[in-house]
């Protein structure tokens, strides 16, 4: 299966700038189908990204952040063509790992 | 009789594997749930099941934020549609720990809690969900101590709403 997680990390020299797209429904479980039933809850919880084996930034989530999420950071360092690992684990214990290379 | 007796012991062996299993599993589990934690931020759980702002920002934080205009917020007057609401923040404050998104009127008012590592800059931008028109609160963390800001978004179309 394909990566749920597209992530771009663009390296400036001194600091790196990481974009990253996730695929997931985020459902906050306070909305109603068609059918007027609550659709339950099912949201990523933490999203991890870490360079050289150390955590440049964590992301705690709830229900309210948008589907398919978005986020955008920067962090000093990160050398063009090194990894960076980008995994996120949801309250219903899914995961999913991917690894970019810093451009 | 000597089948019956085999499959007694045999489950009897079994049971006492098991027991044996459990205790391990037990005792295995207090000395490293501490060091998982620390290798593992956890997920502030109890915050994002908190309804208001105030309550939210308490047990995450543990204590209270105060207004500062070195915060940046940048997101829209009016959103279009509360499903998808663009909110950055950017700081000139130095040592900064953690920068959180909150939305007063949603059901849950934490939205998200991002972890700056050193060497991380506080800038960050996400899209969150608003449920009508309400307040933006950005908290963030440094040097121990919490500063906010604070901004109105309309909402025409809500992105939590049956």
């Amino acid at each position: 299966m394909a990566s749920t997680i597209r992530v771009r990390a663009t390296s400036s020299g001194e600091t790196t700038e990481v974009q990253a797209l996730i695929q997931h429904p985020m459902d906050s479980g306070f909305i109603k189908d068609s059918k007027g039933e609550l659709i339950p809850p099912h949201f990523i919880q933490q999203l991890t990204f870490e360079y050289n084996g150390k955590p440049v930034f964590v992301a705690d989530w709830g229900g309210g952040v948008s589907k398919d999420p978005y986020v955008k950071f920067a962090f000093k360092g990160g050398k063009k063509g090194d990894e960076l690992k980008v995994s996120w684990v949801d309250n219903k214990g899914a995961t999913d790992t991917t690894t970019a290379k810093i451009q | 009789m000597t089948r019956t007796d085999n499959g007694f012991s045999a489950t009897r062996r079994l049971i006492l594997q098991g027991a044996g299993a459990v205790a391990l599993v037990g005792l295995g589990n207090l000395p490293f749930a501490p060091a998982f934690a620390a290798a593992n931020d956890k997920y502030p759980e109890e915050a994002f099941k908190q309804k208001t702002e105030a309550d939210a920002i308490k047990s995450l934080y543990g204590k209270t934020a105060e207004a500062s205009d070195k915060v940046k917020m940048d997101a829209p007057e009016i959103a279009e549609n509360g499903a998808v609401v663009p909110v950055s923040v950017s700081t000139t404050l130095a040592d900064v720990t953690s920068i959180s998104f909150l939305v007063a009127e949603n059901p849950v008012a934490l939205v998200a809690s991002y972890k700056i590592p050193a060497g991380t800059m506080p800038n960050v931008a996400n899209r969150i969900k608003m449920a009508k028109t309400s307040n933006v609160i950005v908290v963030v963390e440094a040097g121990g101590k919490l500063y906010s800001a604070t901004k109105e978004v309309k909402v025409t179309v809500g992105g939590c709403g049956g």
